[in-house]
């Protein structure tokens, strides 16, 4: 089984304040840490595990600068056979263009699986691995959380809201978007990726690809950004610990919880 | 005058709630851009939806087949594409499910036309659509423009908007043909799986307590749980408690688990993604603990602890002797 996962390296935003720039249309990144985008650890995950039970080939595949090639060597670490990263120089790049460029790449693998994240951590659009999908014309599914393979396709587990999942049968080749929680995604050592250093990464320039203007213009712009609207919020409980959770179990029995 | 789409989703013979929040917003649209609300039904049969929908549309087409009883993606995307091309709708709403988000990224695609996903608002400055959507898991919100288009897609955040402002129209029903030259299903429905039910039915309790990320590691489940059983409470969690495995899915609240209606909601490293968030509307008190003072559940939350989870469970077990 012939399998590619899309990959994006993102900023880690959870317990950080975010600044907008002097832009206005995107946030201060140079204290920010950055790391594989949370869903894509999933999606390589399971295309390492894929072609462990049922061999196969896996090729990483993401878009940025020199930067970004650290995710990929964290997934040829994991277990991908080649990785590619595609060089976008100074392009400015929404959903769209991004698939565009990614099924131009992924197109000539001859892929029967295409694994993206739901979503990434810095966007959370969840709309490019479905746009891949439809450019090269196959068949997809959305937010998936297993992935049994068949003779001539899979029997993939959708999640849906509120506690209930879908089991349906798609056909090969297809384009998967991977949910986190769908598997235990291995532990990646430095020695790990520095072992993995000898496998190829190739580097291919967007301008090489033979794609249009049309192609890499944008169709969704961001304006502006903005903090949150203020609430009124939580009112802040202060104080050491103690003070603390008699405060807590004041207020829960006040609300009519015997505790 | 122009029409805005709305596509209805529905499950297992009931309407699903995005679908009227959708038609709430879409009646505003309306107003705003003299348009005309027209809803897109996709089913085996219309019997269960169809009057429900057509007080709150100004016309409703109906595809009825019974290879649409579930949806289909394959087929949903190539009627829609048609659909779209005949009557070139300004706006077309889908929720930001995981069946809109299969469809709304192909649409867009396939029309031609932008994609704004997973909106909290959509409005209208100098006669252009805008959205207002959250990056950075919501810390940040942004407004997105679009490049000038006949049309324009949306998919709709679950809880955005009200369900209410309906029910005064009474919309024709427009029968449309499947059309006999679709091109087969590559995806097909088998079944549905219940994810939520479980020893504990957390939908019912009186009080939660409830973990998330910041609980660190799988060991600090058994202290958790010892604490909810002294207080008297029972033990829920956010997803990425349930991805790691340390608890089974019929603990998590949230828009894939369960929402909960507890009288008091402790919630403990819980940051408050908006899937989180969205299953807790119905507590009475929120109370969260968390170190970081921007974490999102702080904006939702009655009363906030900026402090270490850890120091303040260790304080509640003392003061009630667990």
């Amino acid at each position: 089984m012939k399998i590619a996962v899309c990959v994006k390296r993102v900023p880690l935003t959870q317990e950080v304040d975010l600044e907008i720039d002097a832009g206005g249309k995107d946030v201060r990144k140079g204290m920010l840490a950055y790391v594989i985008n949370e869903w894509d650890n999933y999606a390589i995950e399971e295309a390492v595990l894929l072609k462990e039970n049922f061999e196969g080939d896996v090729t990483a595949v993401t878009i940025g600068g020199e930067d970004d090639e650290e995710v990929l060597r964290r997934c040829l670490a994991m277990g991908a056979d080649r990785a590619i990263r595609v060089d976008p120089g100074t392009l400015e790049l929404d959903a769209l263009a991004l698939s565009r460029i990614l099924s131009e790449v992924i197109k000539g693998l001859h892929c029967d699986l295409i694994l993206t994240g739901v979503q990434a951590d810095d966007m959370n659009e969840g709309s490019v691995g479905i746009m891949l999908a439809e450019h090269l014309g196959l068949a997809h599914a959305a937010v998936v959380t297993g992935v049994e393979p068949e003779a001539t396709g899979a029997t993939v587990r959708v999640e849906l809201e509120g506690g209930m999942d879908e089991v349906t049968k798609v056909s090969f080749p297809a384009v998967l978007s991977i949910q986190t929680g769908i598997n235990e995604p291995r532990y990646v050592s430095i020695m790990g990726v520095r072992k993995a250093a000898k496998k190829e990464l190739k580097v291919v320039k967007v301008e090489d690809l033979g794609l249009t203007d049309a192609d890499l213009s944008m169709k969704t712009m961001v304006e502006e950004i903005f903090l949150p609207p203020e609430t009124e919020g939580a009112q802040i409980l202060e104080g050491d610990p103690g003070t603390v959770a008699d405060e807590i179990l004041r207020i829960i029995k006040e609300k009519g919880v015997d505790v | 005058m122009g029409e805005i789409f709305v596509v209805v989703e529905h499950r297992q013979g009931e309407i699903r709630e995005i679908t009227y929040e959708m038609f709430w917003k879409a009646d505003e649209l309306c107003e705003t851009l003299s348009c005309s609300l027209t809803a897109v039904l996709f089913c085996a049969d219309r019997g269960p939806f169809v009057d429900e929908i057509r007080t709150r549309a100004d016309r409703v087409i109906v595809v009825e087949d019974e290879q649409l009883g579930h949806y289909s993606g394959d087929l949903c995307r190539e009627i829609l594409v048609r659909l779209i091309e005949q009557r070139s709708p300004v706006m077309t709403l889908l929720g930001h499910t995981a069946w809109g988000m299969d469809l709304g990224p192909a649409l867009a695609v396939r029309t031609g036309f932008p994609l704004a996903a997973d909106c909290l608002d959509v409005l209208v400055e100098d006669g252009r659509p805008k959205a207002i959507r959250q990056i950075y898991t919501g810390k940040i919100f942004s407004k997105v423009s679009f490049a000038e288009s006949a049309g324009y897609l949306f998919t709709m955040r679950a809880g955005a908007f009200p369900q209410d402002r309906a029910g005064e129209r009474q919309g024709e029903v427009m029968d449309l043909e499947m059309p006999t030259d679709l091109p087969e299903e590559r995806r097909q429905f088998v079944e549905y799986v219940d994810t939520g039910a479980g020893d504990v039915d957390i939908t019912q309790a009186d009080f939660l307590v409830s973990i998330g990320r910041g609980i660190s590691e799988e060991d600090n489940i058994g202290t958790m749980k010892a604490l909810a059983d002294s207080m008297g409470g029972v033990l829920a969690c956010s997803r990425p408690v349930v991805d790691k495995n340390w608890l089974p899915k019929y603990h998590q609240v949230g828009t894939s688990g369960k929402s909960v209606k507890p009288k008091v909601y402790l919630a403990l490293g819980i940051s408050g993604a908006f899937q989180h968030v969205a299953g807790i509307g119905g507590a009475g008190t929120v109370i969260a603990v968390n170190k970081d003072k921007k974490a999102p559940i702080f904006r939702v939350a009655d009363y906030g602890v900026v402090d270490d989870l850890f120091k303040i469970v260790d304080a509640l077990k003392e003061k009630i002797g667990g």
